[in-house]
């Protein structure tokens, strides 16, 4: 149940407080996700959804960081 | 980047897990509370390939197996009063005090599974003759969509719709657990998901009272294994903080716009966790400004009953005290077709894990 999937915003389509609705795409697929805790998201975003609902951002900066930090380690092996 | 594959990479994932031997001098216990976490390290094998070196136990973070059999039995008792069930596929199985949603269903009630609450809300938006309500269980993570639920049918004027909500906090029960006599668990993975929502900034006190170091980890199987390294890095250097593995995802101070929404339509509550008891401020309860969504209040349900599953373990597989395969019920009476407990159906449950990933239950047939 805490499973959530990784999808990139592609159109918004309602920005109301409450009904925030945009269009996902999960690797080929798309799903209109509820988008009302992530009201800044932009399209080019990645978002975590979870019960058609995107929970998050998913911070690119962070991820590149860390993906490369683990990296070096594996150069230096 | 997609943000799957590479954290799939199994040279990476060779690479971390040497380094992760290397700094092992002892076989320290750890516990990951979310059943996402427990149901990825058996699937991807790295319980296995660690097993000799640390002691993976595992927690209650599968909502599905601590959701009350009293719920299962109201929504079955609903359903046969003219009433649409809405669900998430995961409670069809799950055995209330008699029978399961999917035996109901078998016998003419209107189950539907769905797979976001929000669903629920078009369908009584679409059908508004019908009654319509959701089970709603999840911790933080999937609170957000609940509350979004019922502030959209609020919006959209509904008076068809409501909530048969039973949702629960992870730390109050990791509260009682570490409190448990004979608890040997030395540090914890934090469940990632629920701390992108709530943030991870009040695990800080959890950490300093009872000593142990938690680390913020996500899913993937890299996920997984950078979480464990970091919780064993410290374990071996005596550090008891909280540290974020986890931070594509996951801030410390969560998403305050997700915190906002479920702190809009819920409280804080007691509430009891099947197979653990009452767990002192465990759950939520929906507020009374909400009251008519609240199916508890429509339909006259009482808050919650007492559970009395004589013979499921899931209390202490849950609690990590007894391995699934230790249980005499494993892979015999209770198989994933006909199941005494939650936690062999649930998709996040230990039991259904065990069984589907390891060769234990072969030791039972």
């Amino acid at each position: 149940m805490c499973l959530a999937v990784p999808g990139c915003v592609v159109q918004w389509i309602d920005h109301d407080e409450v009904m925030a609705t945009a269009e996902i795409d999960f690797g080929g697929v798309r799903k209109r996700c509820h988008m009302a805790c992530t009201p800044d998201a932009n399209v080019g975003d990645y978002v975590l959804v979870h019960a058609g609902v995107s929970l998050v951002v998913i911070d690119r900066e962070a991820a590149e960081k860390l993906l490369a930090t683990l990296a070096t380690l594996e150069d230096a092996h | 980047m997609q943000y799957l594959d590479e954290y799939r990479n199994s040279d990476l994932l060779k690479t971390q897990l040497a380094n992760l031997r290397s700094l092992i001098t002892r076989r320290w216990v750890v516990m990951d509370v979310c059943g996402g976490q427990t149901h990825s390290f058996l699937r991807s094998g790295l319980e296995a390939a660690l097993d000799d070196v640390v002691e993976l136990v595992h927690g209650p973070g599968c909502p599905v197996c601590v959701t009350p059999a009293q719920v299962i039995d109201d929504a079955i008792d609903l359903a046969q009063r003219n009433t649409v069930i809405a669900t998430f596929g995961d409670m069809l199985r799950v055995p209330g005090s008699t029978t399961s949603l999917l035996q109901a269903r078998a016998a003419g009630g209107d189950i539907r599974t769905v797979y976001s609450p929000i669903d629920a809300v078009l369908l009584a938006q679409k059908n508004p003759g019908l009654q319509v309500v959701f089970i709603a269980v999840g911790f933080e993570t999937t609170m957000p969509s609940t509350a979004l639920a019922v502030a959209q049918a609020r919006q959209l004027g509904l008076t068809n719709f409501s909530l048969l909500a039973h949702h629960v906090r992870v730390e109050p029960a990791m509260r009682t657990i570490m409190m448990m006599p004979a608890n040997r668990i030395e540090g914890f993975l934090a469940a990632g998901h629920v701390c992108a929502v709530t943030g991870y900034q009040r695990l800080s006190q959890f950490a300093e009272q009872f000593r142990v170091p938690i680390v913020v980890t996500g899913f993937e199987p890299l996920d997984l294994l950078i979480g464990l390294t970091e919780c064993i890095t410290s374990l071996e250097q005596n550090r008891t903080e909280v540290r974020n593995l986890y931070p594509r995802a996951v801030h410390p101070e969560g998403n305050s716009h997700a915190i906002k929404w479920i702190d809009e339509v819920y409280q804080i509550a007691t509430v009891p966790w099947r197979g653990m008891g009452e767990i002192p401020d465990g759950g939520f309860v929906i507020r009374s400004e909400w009251r008519q969504f609240d199916a508890r209040h429509r339909y006259k349900l009482d808050l919650f009953g007492n559970d009395d599953d004589a013979e499921c373990r899931s209390g202490d597989i849950m609690s990590g005290r007894l391995k699934p395969h230790d249980c005499p019920l494993f892979g015999n009476r209770c198989v994933p077709d006909h199941p005494i407990g939650a936690p062999m159906v649930s998709s996040e449950g230990c039991c259904a894990a065990y069984y589907r990933y390891t060769a234990e239950r072969k030791m039972h047939q």
